[in-house]
């Protein structure tokens, strides 16, 4: 068997995890990514609207967006570490302007912002409404210039764990088929969020939770996993995104009286309040019959043809293909939609996890910058900041510590899960029929509006279709590139996840960011200014702990926009 | 609505090197794309069925396939837009790439060429203290080409591939002129003696296929001719493409048409014993095309008369500079 040893071997590599091994390999360490998409093809694509930075040198300060964070998160953001990505949002965005970023200019050639929500200041940079891909792409030209290893199309079955440390992973390799172990001093997750556990989602078909779920299977915890952002503006049929910089170009969100009707919910800062109040918003006018089938209407028409085609033209052209819509001529119909995890796996400021050796970043990590909910354009901030802190840190820490010798048997235990899903292919179920289920459970009873019932009756079914996985077989024997066994895979990472999202929410009694509890409307700072800890000890049922919230300058207030 | 998916499939484990052809019927909705309907089958009829996808919204590149015979991404193709009046949809993997399995090629040849144009910034002295001062303008008609997903559909269909694996074709071209493009980067002198190069930038034969499918709007194509343009413009002469470009203007402001013969001394250097002395092959490769055009009465005359109104091709020429 091929031996694969390295210091650090990152899990994922969208933007947190490409951060994470340019700074592993610039402190010197030698470090390999492991991905089950080609980079590219990472789900960081699909970020649109852009990146938040308050760039000192041009006077903004960095303060005010982290007030601004720590207010979007309704107060449940640990604001040491809101404090950190702040700070450091400006040199990263002009770190990474330097690797090429063609990031938008203003008329002296400096770099241009526009306005997102939850914030008075336009402190967000963007390339057009292609961010995400952009940001992307320009870290593959720097992984194609430095050239570390990358296992591409590999996916990770499970974390190797050896005198309470995390000392690599094992793989199964696409193309082959075949399970490998990968050796490391330390492993970084960076394997994105959970959009797949609902359906329908903003995310992307890889988006599967396998990180959390990793994370989990080894006893560390997830904390805050209720805390589900739901945007605002998604496309009806197959939830695809229209990013939030349309309302920050000034876009409209009108009723089916043609009424902006923000202006009863957040007069100041109307269309452009945190996510969590405008998705609440839409619901409620849907919900009191003034919507359109099911949809409100984002408006773009007086923004003019123009603007739309240079600073809009990707959901111009994602409206054109999935609705029928063009948006210079006619409003869009949208609704909320799943789309943000803001929980995680409960992280250090330097993504160092409960378990030795175990490190998170991005997406799949909650340091908690995004508390109860998160500002838009803090995510591609959030992913490249931690993403280098983890990688530096992770870097360090192999360097003082010896590989454990790990027995190449251990690749036995997934060969043996592999060859139970064989074994069991008389079994009609399928991955999609239970996939499905779950996400119509979760979007049902765990989205913009939960109560005590709802969120039972979601948690009930997921127990049932955790039970049907366990029966679940896979139908094809065939080793090159069977997605079949993928993902049987991906739906245990997914279903062990949405317990834990369930099992958070029915623990907090209380309503907070993105959590609204219709039968506990208030929020209660006197009880639950407090993280919760979702934690699988070997038992049938998850455990629940609380951790207290950080808290250096701002107490928490009533949140108005 | 119905819809018969006929899908190219390989694979080499059950079916041995042979590809084969297999149908699906289908009940699918009106708003369903090519990726829809394929992911149907793969999640309802036949697990075994190999593909890639990821964002289902057009842009990760993934899904890139042969639709009735036409590159271009399942995921932003609908059903209603492509069905044959017979109700199907022809699809194949790309094309120009190995195929591994079904519809999944695979991609290292296209990365490989993409490594090879140093696709990364590149500058020189230290960086500044803060973002590089870069026009506004300048960064606008960069999002284009940074829009490259990095499909492989104009890859898939490119002509000239299909028949000589070496060019570095439109993707990895388009990716160049990225960073010529681009104010702040500072190799242009190494970039444009890289693509001057056999298999570089005159390779293209301008069939348009790679604009024509492109789901971005890149226009692989366009981006090549300027960067020909860019390479005659910085002095670069010493290619067959340049000398032909050059060779080409001359004669017309010469004699108001084109003389082929000229045209081929002059692409090859033949009045210059080293250049033709490279050229041999290509030259005697000439030969049979001579040949043909001679039986039939197509050959160029040998001596070229001009055109009467060739006075105002040369003011045209004046005009222009030229
Ligand atoms: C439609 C959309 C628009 C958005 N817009 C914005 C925006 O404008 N601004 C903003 O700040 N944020 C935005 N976000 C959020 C932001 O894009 C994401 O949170 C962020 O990009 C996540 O990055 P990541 O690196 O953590 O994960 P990803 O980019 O999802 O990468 C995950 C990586 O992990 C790998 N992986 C996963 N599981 C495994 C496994 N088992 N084995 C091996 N590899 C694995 C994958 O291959 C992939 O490479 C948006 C999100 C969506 C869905
Ligand atoms: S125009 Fe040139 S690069 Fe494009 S497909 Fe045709 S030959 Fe290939
Ligand atoms: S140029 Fe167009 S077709 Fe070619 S890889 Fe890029 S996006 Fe795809
Ligand atoms: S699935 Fe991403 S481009 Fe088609």
């Amino acid at each position: 068997m091929a031996v694969y040893q390295h210091d650090v071997l990152v899990v994922g590599a969208g933007l947190a995890g490409m951060r994470a091994t340019l700074a592993a390999q610039e402190a010197g360490a030698d470090v390999a990514m492991i991905t089950k998409v080609h980079p590219v093809r990472s789900h960081s694509n699909a970020a649109q609207g852009g990146i938040n930075a308050a760039l000192e040198s041009r006077g903004d300060n960095w303060d005010d967006h982290a007030y601004n964070t720590v207010k979007g998160s309704d107060y449940l953001g640990d604001q040491d570490a809101i404090e950190i990505m702040c700070q450091e949002a400006g040199p990263a965005v002009v770190e990474l302007e330097h690797m090429g970023v063609v990031f938008n200019r203003d008329e002296n050639g400096r770099l241009g912002t526009r306005h997102f929500g939850g914030q008075e200041v336009a402190r967000t940079f963007f390339v057009a409404d292609i961010t995400g891909q952009a940001l992307l792409h320009a870290l593959y030209e720097q992984i194609m210039k430095y050239n570390p290893r990358v296992y591409e199309e590999w996916f990770v079955t499970s974390l190797v764990i050896e005198d309470g440390k995390c000392c690599g992973v094992v793989a199964l390799e696409l193309m082959t088929g075949q399970i490998h172990l990968i050796k490391a001093k330390a492993v970084i997750l960076a394997t994105g969020g959970t959009g797949r556990c609902f359906e329908p989602s903003t995310n992307g078909l890889v988006v599967t939770a396998d990180g959390q779920g990793l994370a989990y299977q080894v006893g560390v915890p997830l904390m805050d996993m209720e805390m589900v952002q739901y945007h605002p503006t998604t496309l009806k049929g197959n939830g695809v995104l229209m990013t939030e910089g349309a309302r920050g170009e000034g876009g409209y969100l009108l009723n089916s009286e043609g009424e902006r009707f923000m202006k009863t919910y957040a007069p100041n800062m109307m269309e452009l309040a945190s996510r969590d109040v405008v998705s609440r918003s839409e619901q409620t006018e849907i919900n009191e019959g003034r919507g359109i089938d099911g949809c409100v209407l984002l408006d773009l028409r007086h923004l003019g043809r123009e603007l739309i085609e240079t600073k809009l033209a990707y959901i111009n052209e994602v409206a054109m293909d999935f609705a029928n819509v063009n948006l210079a001529e006619e409003p869009c119909p949208i609704r909320p939609g799943n789309h943000y995890e803001m929980g995680g796996i409960k992280t250090d400021v330097h993504g160092v996890t409960s378990m030795p050796g175990l490190y998170a970043a991005g997406e799949c990590a909650n340091v908690s910058v995004h508390g109860g909910n998160r500002l838009g354009a803090n995510s591609l901030l959030d992913t490249v900041v931690f993403g280098k802190r983890a990688g530096i840190h992770a870097a360090d820490y192999s360097r003082q510590i010896e590989q454990i010798n790990v027995p190449d048997s251990i690749v036995s235990l997934d060969e043996g899960r592999i060859k139970s899903f064989f074994d069991k292919k008389d079994n009609t179920d399928t991955p999609a029929t239970i996939r499905l289920a779950m996400g119509q459970a979760m979007n049902e009873g765990v989205a913009v509006f939960r109560d005590e019932a709802g969120m039972q009756a979601a948690y009930k079914t997921i127990l049932e279709l955790k039970d049907r996985y366990k029966r679940l077989g896979v139908h094809d024997s065939g080793k090159i590139f069977n997605t079949n066994l993928l993902f049987a895979f991906e739906l245990g990472f997914m279903l062990d996840t949405a317990e834990t999202i369930c099992v958070s929410a029915l623990a907090r009694k209380e309503s907070r960011g993105a959590h609204y509890r219709t039968d506990m409307p208030d929020r209660d700072d006197e009880n639950w200014m407090k993280h919760i800890l979702v934690q699988n000890t070997g038992e049938d049922l998850p455990t629940v702990d609380f951790s207290p919230v950080t808290v250096t300058r701002w107490e928490p207030q009533i949140r108005s926009y | 609505m119905k819809v018969k998916l006929d899908v190219g499939r390989f694979n080499p484990e059950s079916e041995g090197d042979k590809s084969f052809r297999q149908e699906f019927d289908l009940e699918v909705e009106e708003y369903y794309t090519v990726l829809d309907a394929l992911m149907q089958v793969r999640d309802y009829e036949d697990p075994s069925l190999a593909m890639r996808c990821s964002c289902r919204a057009s842009i990760c590149g993934s899904c890139a396939m042969k639709i009735n015979g036409t590159s271009g991404l399942g995921c932003n193709t609908k059903i209603v837009d492509v069905i044959k009046k017979d109700g199907t949809v022809k699809v194949d993997p790309a094309g120009n790439l190995p195929v591994v399995k079904d519809l999944v090629v695979d991609m290292e040849p296209f990365w490989s060429k993409v490594r090879e144009i140093k696709p990364f910034l590149q500058t020189k002295g230290p960086e500044p203290q803060d973002e590089y001062i870069a026009p506004q303008q300048a960064m606008l008609d960069l999002v284009k080409p940074v829009g490259c997903i990095m499909c492989g559909a104009c890859v898939s269909d490119c002509t000239v591939l299909e028949v000589d694996s070496n060019f570095i074709g439109p993707a990895a071209l388009a990716k160049a002129s990225r960073f010529i493009d681009d104010p702040r980067d500072e190799m242009n002198a190494e970039r444009f003696a890289q693509l001057n190069q056999y298999t570089g930038v005159w390779d293209c034969t301008r069939c348009m296929a790679c604009v024509e499918v492109c789901p971005k709007g890149v226009a692989p194509m366009d981006r090549i001719m300027t960067i020909r343009d860019q390479i005659i413009n910085a002095g670069i002469k010493n290619t067959n493409g340049a000398r032909h470009a050059e060779g080409f203007a001359s004669i017309v402001k010469r004699y108001g048409t084109l003389d082929e013969t000229q045209l081929v001394i002059k692409t090859f250097g033949v009045l210059n014993p080293i250049v033709a002395l490279k050229n041999i092959k290509a030259l005697f490769g000439l030969l049979p095309v001579a040949y043909r055009a001679l039986r039939k009465n197509k050959l160029p005359p040998v001596f070229h008369h001009k055109i009467a109104g060739v006075s105002y091709i040369k003011n045209i020429f004046k005009k222009l500079g030229a």
